[in-house]
């Protein structure tokens, strides 16, 4: 198969700029990622732009402003997956021969508060069924029952999270909390509190992909998956489901999916960004990506695996804790999270002689992706 | 009372309700709201199933701050109830409480009111109640 590597990557940090258009942070993002790549307007033959709410052709008006118009230009809509399935389309089309090069990128300048989604119909509103954090609440119960999990554990994910976010430039919150602080924050829904969710936010995140000599960090997997009928505690929020848990979620098959492909397990892994927007998510997607049994999240994180110092270092980043969720950027800011990893640029968060990462994210639709990265 | 949509629910004289769910003549699995279409296994072979009134509780938490577009009282309750027809069902919970929850208790569908419209007349949904309650 067609060797997809890594050329270039941009940011623009996470956070809240009330002077700047979206439009301002895609551009900075793909400049970065344009220079970082050491090519310009011509050196690419297509793009892809994940994004939410932006509105029409977004992708369209950064490349405008860089007067970089003529090719191939997709605007790509997939919830919290958004950007990641912008990769997954760039990745694609050099696999299948259709370019050499393509740049992919993503922002976002998300509303404040619970985000009011245009999914869910207005009458599921009125009658207070689309609460999104009450969602995530029940998905925490959920692993309290069967997986091991307790408050402490919850609160303990907030806080990895957040150390590790510290020394972030481009994350939101840089600012460590104690368990006790995480536990009396505002009590949102049962048992999550305030310090135990993302917050939606702006930012943007671009990578150049081209098909690759075997010099840089390669992409030996995308996968992108969305749920099977069935399931009521998906990112698809459904009204109602079957009596069945052995149903497996979107995360799961694109992590089947992603691993096929690259020919290795979660065992290979040395280093995991995956989708935190609640902490117990992450320890939900600790169990769909197989890096531990079905049940096992709360003795796989207390057994400190998923630490800086532990087997597979999930979230080095900060996770979306701290970095904060531009839907659009996010699955981008994810995969240029793991490809420092790799490339040994992660400062003081660097996972020691990380070869192979993983980034994920889940979210409405539902949508799941999985891309794997590595080794050099 | 006014329903929040037409369609969902009905209320019986006993004071409790059923959802207007169907079932699916091929699979023979339920669902809820009715489609037109299994969402199993996309047969196109569906007949009306009213499900409830009981059911389990499975999972469950509590809404504390209004969220997008609901007017009426928080807290209040949130959770999936399995029924015994065999789907598990995303809903309002009358009890707000965590602490007087907990899983595989007994539940009973009925109409609870959700706030007044704009001619002071009460919008209804549905709910489960704990049983005995």
């Amino acid at each position: 198969m067609t060797r997809v590597e890594i050329a270039g990557v941009g940011m623009h940090p996470f956070g809240r700029f009330d002077d700047r258009s979206v439009v301002d942070l895609g551009v900075a993002a793909v400049r970065a990622a344009l220079a970082d790549a050491g090519i310009g307007a011509g050196d690419f033959q297509a793009a892809f732009c994940g994004s939410v709410y932006s509105g029409v052709a977004a992708g369209h008006k950064v490349l405008t402003v860089l007067g970089m118009t003529g090719m191939p230009i997709l605007n790509v809509e997939a919830g919290c997956a958004s950007g990641a399935a912008a990769i997954d389309l760039g990745v694609s089309a050099i696999r299948e021969g259709r370019y050499d090069r393509v740049l992919v990128f993503g922002m976002e300048k998300m509303p404040r508060g619970i985000i009011r989604s245009s999914f869910f119909e207005p009458w599921r509103e009125e009658a207070g069924l689309a609460v999104t954090p009450a969602y995530f609440a029940l998905r925490a119960q959920k692993l309290m029952l069967e997986s091991g999990v307790t408050r402490e554990m919850l609160a303990q994910v907030s806080v990895k999270n957040h150390d590790n976010g510290v020394d972030n430039p481009n994350a939101m919150f840089r600012k460590p909390f104690t368990v006790e602080q995480v536990l009396e924050s505002k009590m949102v829904c049962d048992p999550l509190t305030l310090f135990m969710l993302c917050s939606p936010n702006e930012g943007a995140a671009a990578v150049v992909l081209e098909r690759g000599t075997g010099s840089r960090v390669p992409v030996v997997a995308s996968a992108i998956r969305s749920h099977l009928p069935g399931s009521v505690l998906g990112e698809h929020t459904p009204l109602s489901g079957l009596i069945d848990d052995d149903n497996p979620p979107p995360t799961t098959l694109a992590a089947r999916a992603a691993f096929e492909q690259a020919g290795i397990g979660p065992q290979d892994l040395d280093v995991c960004e995956v989708q935190d927007t609640d902490a117990a998510r992450e320890l939900n997607t600790c169990e769909e990506l197989g890096l531990c049994a079905v049940g096992g999240a709360g003795e796989f994180f207390a057994a400190g695996h998923s630490q800086m110092t532990g087997r597979i270092p999930i979230n080095p980043s900060g996770g979306l804790l701290s970095k904060g969720e531009p839907l659009g950027a996010s699955g981008i800011g994810g995969v240029i999270d793991v490809y420092r990893q790799l490339r040994g640029f992660a400062g003081k968060r660097q996972v020691e002689g990380a070869r192979i990462g993983l980034a994920h994210t889940v979210g409405r639709g539902a949508n799941a992706s999985v891309i794997i990265l590595g080794p050099l | 009372m006014q329903p929040v949509r037409e369609g969902l629910f009905r209320a019986c004289d006993d004071g409790t309700a059923r959802l207007l769910g169907g079932r699916c003549g091929e699979c023979q699995r339920v669902h809820f709201p009715r489609g037109e279409t299994c969402p199993y296994c996309s047969a196109e072979d569906c007949s009306d199933a009213e499900l409830g009134p009981r059911g389990t509780l499975w999972l469950y938490t509590s809404v504390l701050r209004a969220p997008p577009g609901y007017r009426g009282d928080v807290p209040f309750g949130f959770g999936i109830v399995e029924l015994e027809q065999g789907a598990r069902v995303i809903s309002r919970l009358t009890e707000a409480d965590p602490a007087r929850l907990r899983r595989g208790q007994s539940m009973r569908l009925v109409v609870d009111r959700l706030h007044n419209d704009e001619d002071g007349n009460p919008v209804s949904t549905y709910a489960f109640a704990p049983e005995g309650e």
